[in-house]
């Protein structure tokens, strides 16, 4: 393929090639302490992965007490010691703390710092034409303070006490009061202080993904030949931005109740018959405050799922992306919609309903954006030349799940039906599908797609499609069951169903979907062993084996600190060229200049062409910062 | 900045077409100033969390002059910080506050000539104009000390407040006030005060951090070497958006 090679035909930009110089890297500065957004970015999808694998092992476990409630877990006693009870039973209160922080979990440190933190940092440079991040220094300490946090979230695992165990959203009075619940002591402390240092994290790496792409884009590079997956990690880093201060702001406000003795989300309590000294605070304080994080996070989370797919459909369906600049605006439409809906989470707490409306309706709005994205996907992948690469499926199992959950979200979304569906296993169901397996399917997508540019080699296809199948089946088993349960009525966090007349009826559907679960973590030892596997061992990469458009591919197969030995390319075209008609192979790479693809050109591009020998006068110093 | 990127033919279109800073900022700039738009939104939250608080506690009815501080109502302002050093039994409402205000207004001034003399490369007053920048922190660092030891240590008085204890409720004389108990109001006034004053009172000893660091690596002329006084343009945001905040935080607390 001539096309991967790289063609530069104005080498006059781009003369300092400072980055260029000798690297001697010894192991500490190549592996651990790094600045290079490349292994910035392995370091955080291999911590993300022992984390996603933790997060579902503890869901497994509490999926057994949800379905066998009368198993023998003395077998787990080797592990879980004291919070095996004596009838060999799961402790009720470390069922608790096992919810808290699967959620905790799988929302912060897999969907969060796992996703953004690997693919922000690793496409960012290479697909706008970088050398590195603007400050490869705040992004090494962004990963070492997210380090940091998990190694606090980590060892809150095995404190007498246990972990945190007020639900993810730690709302107080229960958090707020050690002696309420053995989960709001030394571990909810240690909850809160990881969370600091995780915002501090999420604050470096959101400001340098923002700098970076406003500012390193390569010659040509304007912002409406971004790909689309730049696009979604951008807006991505500006939601953190905005929302995780907040965050802050209230965990600290949390802290100092919980450690300092002030009132500021206490008001009138009685614990055990003994009335507390606190006045004048709200518990609803802390719930607006965490949800003017809590909300925008779920999109903190789904953006850049949503971006890698763009990207993935439209290179595997050999199309350009349909309505590129509609995913754009919907994308845009999607950011400022996330930070003026977050009451809706809150319809339950005593709002006036009137406030309800208007927040039920702003929340109804968000229906239309995504409703874009989805047809935008959809017309994409229709009449494609449809390449079923594990990452397309992968992807197309993201739009799946991405209609599915995003239904059910109109019911929640509406104030009156919220009252009988809030905090069921209807909502469990709802932001599983949307947000968690929608987003776990966009991070596979994208490790399948980059595995390539990232080590070198290719992931086995084989297993990626048996990995891909079972995983899809096993979430729908997993999560649509959970719809009924939650329309019954069935609360989330609740211990045991059995106690409740009521729920009698479900045990079955309950054993189903704990053995679906599984089933469904067993399937990812397929590509645990796959990923591992095959960075060292895998079949050696070619230079473009998606034969795709964008500037990563254009590197060399293992690109060293600075991405391109020579100069960047520059860009001519948007990342979508593909099929064009009249074009002799399906696809055009962004640095290829219209001058080149005469026979293929619309007449409005020919004109662009005269336009390109002028781009030798730029200079570009990349020195100046 | 040396800046050479500027060159562009008009047919070549936007300034956003890639291979050059848009906004002709630095990185460096540009990440301070998304900082600070993040940092502007903890603070919102707190100040959001001070008007919450504060309008659900009943607001002072009655004249000025006869206020008596209680934990029934939020109190006035002018009656409580109203105490100036070495003036014992003095009312000055605000006096205090106001020069505290009035020095961290004038290091802003202060700031705005050290960045000027650092466009001019002129190291010598970049030097002086830190240095008084510094001591403008410092300054208003040390009068929060003493306005916090004042609150904190309460009046000659002190004000009688219920409390429930085992046996019921007691009243007891509190003087001063932390973060439990509260002379002057409600305990939420005092946590809030504290809290409030407290954080940006950190910002403000980092940023004067900061700004010693900057001061330091121009006496030693880092900058002259690097060709660029440019730090001293972004602790320079960072100082004035400090004191853009205290601005806020004076409003919500002493004023409204």
């Amino acid at each position: 393929m001539a096309t991967a090679n790289i063609q530069t035909p104005d080498l006059a930009h781009d003369v300092h090639h400072d980055h260029d110089h000798e690297h001697h890297d010894n192991f500490i500065t190549k592996y651990i302490f790094s600045t290079d957004h490349k292994m910035i970015a392995k370091q955080f999808l291999i911590t993300g992965i022992f984390w996603a694998l933790l997060g579902g092992i503890l869901s497994v476990i509490f999926r057994l007490q949800l379905g066998f409630p009368d198993m023998q877990l003395e077998w787990l006693r080797p592990f879980l010691g004291k919070w095996i009870t004596e009838q060999g039973k799961i402790d009720p209160e470390f069922y608790l703390a096992l919810v808290t922080m699967h959620g905790t979990i799988m929302v912060f440190f897999v969907l969060t710092a796992g996703l953004s933190g690997t693919f922000s940092n690793f496409l960012i440079p290479l697909q706008i034409g970088a050398r590195d991040m603007a400050s490869g220094f705040m992004n090494m300490l962004s990963y070492w303070f997210f380090f940091l946090s998990s190694i606090i979230m980590l060892s809150s695992l095995f404190i007498e006490t246990g972990p945190a165990a007020g639900g993810w959203v730690v709302y107080p009075p229960l958090s707020a009061l050690p002696q309420a619940i053995s989960g709001s002591q030394l571990g909810m402390t240690m909850w809160l202080v990881a969370m600091v240092f995780f915002i501090v994290s999420t604050l470096l790496g959101g400001v340098n993904y923002i700098s970076t792409v406003i500012n390193m884009r390569t010659q040509g590079m304007s912002f409406s030949k971004l790909p689309l997956t730049i696009w979604a990690f951008f807006l991505t880093a500006i939601i953190g931005l905005l929302s995780f201060p907040v965050l802050i702001a209230a965990a600290l406000l949390l802290v100092f109740d919980r450690s300092f003795g002030t009132s500021f989300y206490l008001s009138e309590i009685y614990i055990g018959g003994e009335a507390l000294p606190n006045m004048g605070g709200s518990p609803i304080l802390y719930q607006h405050l965490f949800w003017f994080l809590g909300h925008p996070e779920v999109y903190i989370v789904l953006l850049p799922a949503l971006g890698i797919t763009s990207e993935i459909i439209a290179t595997n369906s050999r199309k350009p992306i349909f309505g590129y600049r509609a995913m754009i605006g919907s994308m845009l439409g999607i950011t400022i919609l996330s930070f003026i809906v977050w009451a809706h989470h809150m319809f339950v707490t005593g709002m006036n309903p009137f406030l309800g409306s208007i927040f039920m309706l702003l929340t109804l709005i968000i229906a239309v954006p995504s409703a874009v994205k989805v047809f935008n996907y959809l017309t994409t992948l229709w009449k494609g030349n449809l390449v079923f690469t594990p990452a397309m499926l992968f992807s197309i199992g993201l739009v799946s799940f991405f209609i599915s959950g995003g239904l059910t979200g109109i019911f929640l979304g509406n104030a009156a039906i919220d009252i009988q569906l809030h905090d069921t296993y209807f909502v469990v169901a709802h932001f599983h599908l949307v947000m968690g397996s929608a987003s776990f399917f966009g991070l596979m997508a994208g490790v399948y797609h980059w595995f390539p540019k990232m080590f070198g080699r290719m992931m086995d296809a084989k297993l990626g499609y048996i990995h891909f199948w079972l995983t899809f089946v096993g979430v729908y088993m997993v999560f649509f069951p959970m719809h009924y349960i939650g329309i019954a009525g069935f609360p989330r966090r609740y211990y045991s169903f059995t106690n409740f007349d009521a729920f009698n009826s479900f045990t079955d559907l309950n054993a189903f979907v704990s053995i679906a679960a599984i089933f469904t973590l067993g399937a990812q030892f397929i590509f645990l062993f796959n990923f591992f596997y095959s960075m060292f061992k895998g079949r050696v990469a070619p230079a473009n084996p998606w034969r795709s458009t964008t500037l990563e591919w254009t590197t060399p197969i293992n690109p060293g600190h600075g991405n391109w030995p020579g100069a960047i390319p520059t860009v001519y075209r948007w990342p979508y060229d593909y099929s064009k008609p009249g074009a002799a192979e399906d696809f055009i790479p962004q640095h290829i200049p219209y001058s080149q693809t005469k026979e293929s050109n619309l007449p409005h591009e020919n004109e662009l062409i005269k336009l390109e020998n002028e781009g030798d006068v730029v200079i570009v110093n990349e020195n100046k910062h | 900045m040396a800046s050479t990127a500027a060159v562009t033919t008009e047919a070549k279109g936007s300034i956003w077409n890639g291979g050059q800073s848009p906004l002709k900022v630095s990185y460096g700039k540009l990440m301070m100033w998304f900082f600070l738009l993040s940092d502007a939104f903890s603070f919102s939250a707190l100040l959001i969390t001070y008007g919450m608080i504060r309008f659900s506690h009943p607001a002072y009815q009655g004249a000025v002059a006869d206020f008596v501080p209680s934990q029934e109502y939020w109190p006035i302002p002018e009656m409580v910080y109203n105490a100036v050093p070495f003036l014992h039994g003095v009312h000055a409402p605000l006096v205090f506050v106001g020069i505290m205000t009035f020095i961290l207004i004038l290091s802003s001034v202060t700031m705005v000539l050290a960045v000027e003399a650092g466009h001019r490369m002129d190291r010598k007053n970049v030097e002086k104009w830190m240095l008084w920048t510094i001591v403008g922190g410092l300054t208003f660092l040390g009068c929060q000390a003493w306005e916090w030891a004042h609150f904190i240590h309460g009046t000659d008085g002190g004000v009688v407040a219920k409390f429930l204890t085992v046996d019921g409720w007691v009243d007891r004389t509190v003087f001063g006030a932390n973060l439990t108990v509260n002379q002057y109001g409600p305990p939420a006034f005092a946590a809030l005060f504290f809290f409030i004053t407290g954080f940006h009172g950190t910002h403000v000893f980092s940023g004067v951090v900061l700004n010693f660091i900057v001061f330091y690596n121009t006496v030693v002329g880092t900058y002259d070497k690097r060709g660029h006084y440019e730090m001293v343009e972004k602790v320079g945001l960072y100082w004035h958006f400090v004191d853009l905040v205290w601005v806020f935080v004076f409003t919500f607390f002493y004023l409204v």
